[in-house]
């Protein structure tokens, strides 16, 4: 009954419920539309495997050759020096992994405190992080450039991984997760025993917790790697995450065009792995955000 | 799953502990619940604190700041009112606000138009339906900047395969997607169009799924289409989640700004948006005044508006849907 959290059997459970009119078998039709629709997400990722592992001449041809060639790994070594792709994608695992970190951890504590525990000023603050989770970061560039320059950390990665390292939606996310998941009798039965709210954060929440920090932590994982535009002001070339030796890459620094895309795939192989890996979840977390969003 | 444990099994016990802890402990036990709470919100709020909401509500004050890249430890003499009147008057504001609102229509209407039909397939009884819910999503997962990368190359103007396409199938030859105006926008929210009608279906698909199935049986019974089911009992059951589509959508499209920087192949005119400002959106025309031009102040007026038409429109938005809500 508290198992809202883990998408695959309440799905299964829906299904079973489903009769006649909302989930008819799909005809062929809905396989074909399906089928294409499936052809338009991966030709595009299958056409940069091509031309990264070509030469400019083949990706100049008309019509388009679709066959890959054998200078992959050279491509590969040739965007790796050209535009520090390499310190790119150390500095993208380091940003990423620290801002997953943080978000999850301090969104569960907030999360928790928000969901099951009563304290005064608790509706305001909510109010304050729920009102502030559709207000776009963009915002607040210039100020915070500004803070940054006090705090001698352009060009540097803290810049990056400050602004995102707790967001309010990671906080509404567990709150809303954590109110169902954990039964208030637990926290109370917990408390009566003697145990501290730090204890049972720790040995009764975080357990419970687990599957929806997984999704968060994978989701702000993948937005994190994937954020252009305040990498982009704050980082220079020479210290870059992946997004911005991107576009670094595309600027023309470097006339080969299949160099550039084997840079570019090169940046996105970490965060697919991750999503071919963890697709299932990520789906079952987007789709249960609905639902509670 | 969880061991349950009623008040009257843990009455005794209780009773037993608590006359055996001594009156320190209670007082640490209290201290606890009391402030405990605090200490677990505080990381939060000051890490939020200090690099959100203060950035955030800071911008006004900049913005009415002469305040300059060069000297950005310094806040600038004051400006009053002169960085928004400058802006007003400005042809190139302009021209990103009318860019920034065509690319936001050209790609948010076809895209949930389209993933609502997707998530309808989708919630069909499907064989691997897991399968196809992760293709759909596979494109959310690359990044702008690869994603533009790619799709800037499909849409070249001599060698592309879009280009390729459309000349043999429709006989429309080298259409210049990076030059001309339209073209290139149309190409550009393509990119968007495929980064996120996967993402928008899922949503939908949620909401489709929690609709009760009497709704449908009652339909059936009643003798309704299949086209006229999904009309007027899926569409108004999805209304709320519309609406959060449409506001989201419509925020991310007024921030737009990966896609057509990386979109313009050249490095020096790529914040302008092609040589002309084809397709200068807001977002690159607030990067090109702070950060190109170095005018910081003048930046942050350019936030501020932006985020005045962000509240307004989802003030507009609230106010259509409960009139719509209102009038059935």
């Amino acid at each position: 009954m508290t198992t809202v959290a883990i998408p695959a059997p309440s799905r299964a459970h829906k299904n079973k419920l489903r009769g006649a009119g909302g989930q008819r078998a799909a005809g062929w039709l809905t396989y074909s539309i399906l089928t294409l629709v499936f052809l338009l997400s991966v030709f595009p990722f299958f056409w940069t495997i091509v031309a990264a592992s070509t030469s400019n001449t083949e990706i100049n041809k008309v019509p388009p050759n679709l066959i890959p060639g054998p200078n992959l790994i050279k491509n590969f070594h040739a965007a790796l020096t050209n535009v520090n792709m390499g310190t790119a994608l150390l500095n993208s695992t380091i940003v990423s992994g620290c801002v997953a970190l943080g978000t999850v951890a301090f969104g569960t504590l907030a999360g928790f405190a928000f969901a099951k525990l009563k304290f005064r000023g608790r509706n305001v603050l909510l109010f304050i992080t729920i009102g502030t989770t559709m207000v776009p970061m963009q915002i607040g560039i210039v100020p915070l450039y500004m803070l940054m320059n006090k705090l001698h950390l352009i060009g540097r990665l803290p810049a990056v991984i400050l602004p995102t390292l707790v967001t309010a939606f990671g906080v509404f996310f567990l709150r809303q997760y954590l109110i169902r998941a954990v039964p208030d009798d637990l926290v109370e039965a917990a408390r009566i025993d003697g145990a501290s709210l730090l204890r049972i954060f720790w040995s009764v929440v975080v357990p419970l917790a687990r599957p929806a920090m997984a999704v968060l932590g994978m989701l702000t994982f993948m937005a994190t790697w994937n954020d252009l535009f305040w990498p982009l002001i704050v980082l220079n070339s020479d210290n870059p995450t992946v997004q911005v030796a991107i576009d670094n890459l595309n600027a023309g620094y470097v006339p080969d065009m299949s160099v550039i895309l084997a840079g570019t795939l090169l940046g996105t192989i970490p965060v697919l792995a991750v999503f071919i890996l963890l697709g299932r979840q990520i789906v079952g977390g987007i789709m249960q955000g609905a639902i509670k969003g | 799953m969880a061991t349950t444990i009623t008040p009257q099994s843990t009455a005794t016990p209780t009773q037993r502990r608590r006359g055996i802890r001594d009156r320190a402990g209670d007082r640490r036990s209290r201290w606890d619940q009391k402030f405990s709470p605090y200490g677990f919100v505080a990381p939060f709020f000051i890490v939020f604190g200090a690099f959100g909401l203060y950035p955030l509500v800071w911008t006004a004050w900049v913005s009415v700041h002469h305040t300059e890249l060069i000297n950005a430890d310094q806040m600038g003499g004051w400006a009053g009112f002169q960085n928004y009147v400058n802006l007003l008057h400005d042809s190139f504001f302009w021209n990103a606000f009318r860019n920034t609102v065509s690319l936001a229509i050209l790609s948010a209407v076809p895209q949930l138009l389209m993933a609502l039909g997707l998530a309808h397939l989708l919630n069909y009884k499907l064989r691997g339906s897991t399968f196809w819910r992760i293709s759909v999503l596979a494109p959310f997962a690359t990044s702008v900047a690869a994603a533009t990368v790619v799709f800037a190359q499909l849409f070249n103007r001599d060698v592309g395969t879009v280009n390729y396409v459309l000349h043999t199938v429709f006989g429309i030859s080298n259409v210049d997607f990076t030059n001309s105006k339209w073209p290139a926008q149309i190409a550009i929210s393509t990119i968007v169009i495929w980064r996120w009608t996967g993402y928008n279906a899922l949503i939908y698909l949620a909401a489709m799924q929690s609709i009760p199935n009497e709704l449908y049986e009652a339909a059936t019974v009643d003798g309704a289409s299949q086209w006229r089911q999904f009309r007027e009992v899926t569409i108004p059951s999805l209304r709320p989640t519309i609406i959060f589509t449409i506001i989201i959508s419509t925020i991310g499209s007024i921030q737009l700004f990966g896609e057509p920087l990386l979109f313009s192949s050249g490095g020096t005119n790529a914040v302008t948006g092609g040589a002309d400002r084809q397709y200068q959106t807001l977002a690159m025309y607030f990067y090109e005044r702070g950060f190109n031009n170095g005018h910081l102040g003048r930046a942050a007026a350019v936030a501020w508006l932006m985020f005045l038409i962000i509240v307004i429109f989802v003030i507009i938005n609230t106010l259509i849907a409960r009139r719509m809500r209102d009038s059935e």
